[in-house]
C-alpha cells in the first residue's frame, strides 16, 4: 500500500508543473501564437523564484516565502514572455524563431547573472515547504495519504489553475474571444474584438504559468537550481498536443507523462517493476514515443487552433 | 538577376543590423556587471580569437566545423519549407554511428574513418527520415516530431553506449576512444595552424556546403525542393511530388547533421559521447547559424565561422572574470533581432516597390 502512496505522491510532483506549463501553452496557442519558448520561460521563472528563496533564506520560511517566490516567478514569466509577444504580434516575426531565441537566452542569462551575484552558477535554497500532513484531511483513510500527505501547496494551486483554466476558456466572454482569435482572427476582428490585445493576453498568461511551472518543478525535486528544467518546457508542448489543446485532456496527458517520469526515476524502489528488469531509459523514452504514435493517428484531423503560428495581419484577406 | 542580388543585399544588411544590436546588448550587459572591465572584455570578444595567432585561427575552424554543418542542415530544410529543430537528435545519432564504427570495426585500415563518417551520415539520415515520413503520410507537425526525436535519440544513445561494454568507459561515464585509424586525418592543416585542434573535418564541411549549394541552385531536384518550400500547393499543381520531397529533404538535412556529429566525435581531440540527459548544444547552435546565414549555404558557412569566432574569443573572457555565457546571450539577442529582420526586409522591399512604382508612373 505504501508503495502506491509513494508512486502517487511522486507522480504529482512531476505532473503538476507539466500540466501548469502545458495549460500556459494552451492559452497562447488558443489565441493564435505558438509559444515554443516555454522551456526558456520556465528557466527564467525558476531562476528569479529560486534566487528570491536563496536571498531571503533565514529571514523568511515556510508557505509565505514560497507564495512570494511564486508571485515573483509568475511576474518574471510575464515580462519575459512579452518579448516573444512583441516579436510575434507587433513585428510579425516567425514565432518559432523568436521562441528559439528566448530558449537560448534564458539559460545563458540565468548562469551569467548567478555568477555575477554569487560566483557560482548553482543557486541553493532550503526546502522548508513540504507539508507532512494536511491538518484533518491528512487523517482520512486512503484518500488522506494519497492526496494530503507529503505534499506541497503547489499541488493544490495546480489543481486550482486547472479548474480555473477550464472555466475561463469555456465559460467566460474572455475565453470565447481568445478562442475566436486562434481560430479565425479576421472574423474575430470583424466582430469587434481587439485581436492584438487578446493575443497579448494569451501570451502573457502562458508566461505567467510557465514561470510558475518552472519554480514548482524545481522546488520539490531539488535543493539547487542549475539553469535547467530538464526539457520540461518541450515536454509540456508534447503534453499540450497529446491533450489536443483541451484542459481536461491536458490533465490526463500530464498524469500519464508524470507517471512515466516517476517510474523512470524511482522504478528500482518499486518491487514489481524492479523485478521486471526493464532499463530506466525505456521508461524515459516512452512518453516521447507515445506522443509520436498519438500524433500519427490524430494529426490528420488535428484539433489545433487553426490560426496558430500565423502572424495576424489586418490587411490580409 | 539584378533584382535577386538586391534582395540578398537587403538580407545581409538585416543580418548585420541584428549582429550589431546583439553585440551592443552584450556590451551593455558587461557594463552593468563590471564597468571597469567591460571595455577590455568586449574587445576580447571581438579579437580574442587571434590571441595565439594561427593557432587561434585553427581553433576557430575547429569550433566552426560541426556548427557549419548543423547550420547547413537547418538552412537546407528551411529552403525546402520545413523547420528542422531535430538537429540535436540527428547530431547525436550521427555521432553514435561514427563512434560505434570507430571503435568496433578497427580492421578496416585506412578507410576506417571514412566508413565511420558514412555510418554517421546514415544514422543522421535515418533520424531525419522519421519526421519526414510522418509529415508526408500522417501530416504530423515536423517541429513537434523533431523535438520528440531529439529526446528519443538522446536517451537511446545513452542507453546503448552505457549498456554495451565495448563502447563504455565506466570510469569517466562516457564512450571510449575511437581507434586511431578512425580519427579524421589532418589533411595538412596541422602544418598551417600548428598546435590547434583543426583537422580535415573543416575541408569536408566546406565541400558539403558547396555540394548543397550546387544541389539547391543548379539541379532540377533542388529547384523542385525550393518550389515546394515557397508554396506547397503551387508545387503540387506543377506536378512535383511534394510528399517525396518532404521525405527526401528531411533525410538529407538529417544526414548533414549526422555528419556534423561524426566529424566532432572523430576529431581525435578527446571529445566523447557523455552520458548526460542533455541535448547536444551543437544542434541548437545550428539553428542560430542557419538563421544568421539566411539559410543560404554560403551564408551559413560565414555565419558558422562568425559564431565560432565569437565562441573562441569568449573563451578568453574568463581572464576578466566574466563567464562565457555572455556569448550565448549575444547570439540569442542576434537571433531574436534576425527574426525582426524579416519584417525589416519586407519593409525595405515595400519602400523600394513604392519608389519604383512612382518612378514608373512619372515616366509614362
Amino acid at each position: 500500500m505504501s508503495v502506491i502512496y509513494f508512486i502517487f505522491q511522486q507522480t504529482m510532483l512531476f505532473t503538476i508543473p507539466l500540466m501548469v506549463v502545458a495549460l500556459g501553452g494552451m492559452f497562447s496557442e488558443r489565441s493564435g501564437v505558438v509559444n515554443i519558448a516555454l522551456e526558456g520561460i520556465m528557466i527564467m521563472g525558476a531562476f528569479t523564484g529560486i534566487l528570491f528563496l536563496n536571498l531571503t533564506g533565514g529571514k523568511m520560511q515556510g508557505q509565505v516565502q514560497l507564495l512570494a517566490a511564486i508571485i515573483i516567478a509568475m511576474v518574471t514569466g510575464i515580462v519575459f514572455s512579452l518579448t516573444h509577444a512583441y516579436a510575434a504580434i507587433n513585428m510579425k516575426a516567425d514565432q518559432t524563431i523568436s521562441g528559439t531565441a528566448l530558449n537560448m537566452f534564458a539559460p545563458a542569462f540565468a548562469i551569467f547573472v548567478a555568477r555575477v551575484i554569487q560566483g557560482v552558477q548553482q543557486v541553493q535554497f532550503i526546502n522548508t515547504f513540504r507539508i507532512e500532513s494536511v491538518p484533518v484531511l491528512g487523517k482520512i483513510p486512503f484518500i488522506g495519504p494519497l492526496l494530503f500527505q507529503n505534499t506541497y501547496i503547489t499541488t493544490y494551486l495546480g489543481i486550482g489553475i486547472l479548474i480555473l483554466s477550464a472555466v475561463v476558456l469555456y465559460k467566460t466572454r474572455f475565453g470565447l474571444r481568445l478562442r475566436a482569435c486562434g481560430e479565425h482572427p479576421h472574423a474575430a476582428d470583424a466582430a469587434g474584438i481587439n485581436v492584438y490585445k487578446m493575443q497579448y493576453a494569451g501570451v502573457a498568461i502562458s508566461g505567467a504559468l510557465a514561470g510558475l511551472g518552472g519554480l514548482i518543478f524545481v522546488v520539490p525535486t531539488s535543493t539547487n537550481f542549475n539553469a535547467d528544467v530538464a526539457g520540461y518546457g518541450f515536454l509540456a508542448i508534447a503534453v499540450l498536443i497529446f491533450g489536443q489543446w483541451k484542459p481536461g485532456r491536458i490533465f490526463g496527458a500530464s498524469l500519464f507523462f508524470g507517471l512515466m517520469k516517476t517510474i523512470a526515476a524511482a522504478y528500482s524502489g518499486i518491487p514489481f517493476l524492479a523485478s521486471l528488469g526493464i532499463p530506466s531509459y525505456l521508461y524515459k523514452m516512452v512518453p516521447y514515443i507515445a506522443t509520436m504514435v498519438v500524433l500519427m493517428f490524430t494529426s490528420r484531423n488535428s484539433q489545433a487552433p487553426r490560426a496558430s503560428g500565423i502572424p495576424y495581419d489586418k490587411g490580409q484577406r | 538577376m539584378k533584382f535577386k542580388k538586391k534582395k540578398n543585399y537587403v538580407g545581409v544588411l538585416s543580418s548585420v543590423f541584428a549582429i550589431f544590436i546583439g553585440l551592443m546588448v552584450g556590451l551593455v550587459v558587461l557594463l552593468l556587471c563590471n564597468p571597469s572591465q567591460a571595455l577590455p572584455g568586449f574587445a576580447t570578444i571581438l579579437s580574442g580569437a587571434f590571441t595565439h595567432g594561427m593557432r587561434g585561427v585553427g581553433q576557430v575552424f575547429y569550433y566552426a566545423t560541426p556548427i557549419i554543418l548543423t547550420g547547413l542542415s537547418v538552412g537546407f530544410a528551411f529552403k525546402t519549407g520545413v523547420f528542422n529543430i531535430g538537429t540535436p537528435g540527428q547530431f547525436i545519432m550521427g555521432g553514435f554511428g561514427a563512434v560505434y564504427v570507430g571503435i568496433m570495426w578497427d580492421q578496416l585500415g585506412p578507410v576506417h574513418w571514412a566508413a565511420a563518417l558514412l555510418a554517421a551520415v546514415v544514422m543522421g539520415a535515418l533520424w531525419g527520415l522519421v519526421p519526414g515520413v510522418l509529415k508526408a503520410y500522417f501530416n504530423v507537425n515536423v517541429v513537434i516530431s523533431c523535438i520528440m526525436m531529439n529526446y528519443i535519440g538522446m536517451y537511446l544513445v545513452n542507453w546503448v553506449v552505457r549498456s554495451y561494454k565495448p563502447l563504455f568507459n565506466t570510469l569517466r561515464n562516457e564512450s571510449k576512444n575511437v581507434a586511431a585509424t578512425a580519427v579524421i586525418p589532418k589533411m595538412g592543416l596541422d602544418k598551417v595552424f600548428p598546435g590547434s585542434s583543426v583537422n580535415g573535418g573543416i575541408i569536408i564541411a566546406i565541400l558539403v556546403v558547396l555540394l548543397i549549394y550546387v544541389i539547391l541552385e543548379k539541379t532540377i531536384f533542388g529547384y523542385e525542393l525550393k518550389a515546394v518550400g515557397y508554396n506547397q500547393d503551387a508545387g503540387k499543381y506543377a506536378g512535383i511530388n511534394e510528399k517525396r520531397n518532404v521525405v527526401l529533404s528531411m533525410m538529407i538535412a538529417g544526414a548533414i547533421a549526422g555528419l556534423a556529429g561524426g566529424l566532432l566525435y572523430l576529431a581525435g581531440t578527446g571529445k566523447h559521447i557523455e552520458i548526460k540527459d542533455v541535448l547536444a548544444s551543437e544542434g541548437f547552435t545550428g539553428i542560430s547559424v542557419a538563421l544568421l546565414g539566411l539559410s543560404h549555404p554560403v551564408g551559413v558557412l560565414f555565419a558558422g565561422l562568425f559564431i565560432a569566432y565569437l565562441t573562441a574569443g569568449g573563451f578568453y573572457l574568463q581572464l576578466f572574470e566574466f563567464s562565457t555565457e555572455i556569448i550565448d546571450i549575444i547570439v540569442a539577442v542576434i537571433i531574436y533581432f534576425s527574426a525582426f529582420a524579416l519584417i525589416v526586409k519586407t519593409l525595405l522591399g515595400k519602400l523600394k516597390d513604392k519608389k519604383a512604382g512612382k518612378e514608373g508612373g512619372n515616366e509614362t
